[in-house]
């Protein structure tokens, strides 16, 4: 499979995100787009890992290791990622019952 | 056209498909669930690039475990499509726009990449299987496990400081 088909299936995906995140005022869908454009990333530093790099480089047998890990370890961070920015979002809910990022603009005063 | 081919182009379909419903869909345990949808063909992705241990990985983690959070939440403040408030349509408008413009810049930036006409190797090679990145996880990549193990820990603490008052 041509890698160019991973790219613009990862660089659609991620545009999608970067939608969501721009066109919706829910905190919660917010997130969940963050979320869509890290699997985006993950999704081509997989594709990467696969691209012929083993001919390239004929002494290393798991040529392209590096890319995988990197996504186990993008999977690490958003899942710590996720537990505290959720937690931020029940506060901010039990703060001003609601979910809506618009009320968020004190900083601005 | 042979079944890898086929599949793929099946996965890109529903991948991008369910990903466009999580945006445009009111009901936030909607999205969640097309979300859900959206990782399935993600994982798909990746069984079919050969990487098995992420695949897996990725249905348990996120599909698992991060999904089934948003939808504690979403259900412990009791959102629904009308308490959704919505920006007005302008904005949602200039959004689209600024999206689209992000992805024709990308598109054209990878008119001019040396990438293009290298083959990602599907179904052959055994890097994505548990043994080898067992092995490359705890020799070339100990530091960083154990540091990410610090990075949970930590995230526990914050979760729990935050949500206790």
């Amino acid at each position: 499979m041509l890698i160019e088909r991973y790219i613009y299936l990862a660089i659609a995906l991620f545009c999608i995100g970067i939608v969501g995140v721009l066109a919706r005022r829910n905190a919660i869908i917010i997130f969940m787009c963050i979320e869509l454009m890290l699997n985006a990333v993950n999704l081509l530093l997989v594709a990467f890992s696969k691209m012929h790099l083993a001919a390239a480089l004929p002494g290393k047998a798991n040529a392209g290791i590096d890319g995988q890990l990197f996504v186990f370890f993008i999977m690490v961070v958003a899942a710590a990622e996720v537990s505290v920015g959720l937690a931020i979002i029940v506060m901010m809910y039990r703060n001003t019952h609601s979910v809506d990022v618009n009320f968020l603009n004190r900083l601005k005063h | 056209m042979d079944i890898t081919q086929v599949l793929f182009y099946a996965l890109s379909a529903m991948a991008l498909g369910s990903a466009i419903m999580v945006v445009i869909s009111r009901n936030p345990v909607h999205s969640v669930l097309w979300l859900i949808i959206t990782f399935f063909a993600i994982s798909g992705h990746y069984i079919l690039m050969n990487a098995q241990f992420l695949g897996i990985v990725n249905l348990i983690v996120y599909a698992g475990a991060i999904m089934v959070l948003f939808l504690f939440v979403i259900m412990l403040m009791n959102l629904n499509a009308e308490t959704e408030p919505q920006k007005n349509k302008w904005l949602k408008l200039a959004g689209v726009v600024a999206g689209g413009c992000l992805l024709l810049v990308l598109v054209a930036a990878l008119k001019q990449a040396e990438v293009k006409g290298k083959i990602a190797m599907l179904g052959t090679g055994d890097i994505g299987l548990i043994r080898n990145l067992g092995k490359a996880l705890f020799t070339d990549y100990v530091v960083p496990f154990e540091i990410s193990s610090v990075l949970f820990l930590s995230a526990m603490v914050g979760a729990v400081v935050i949500g206790k008052k």
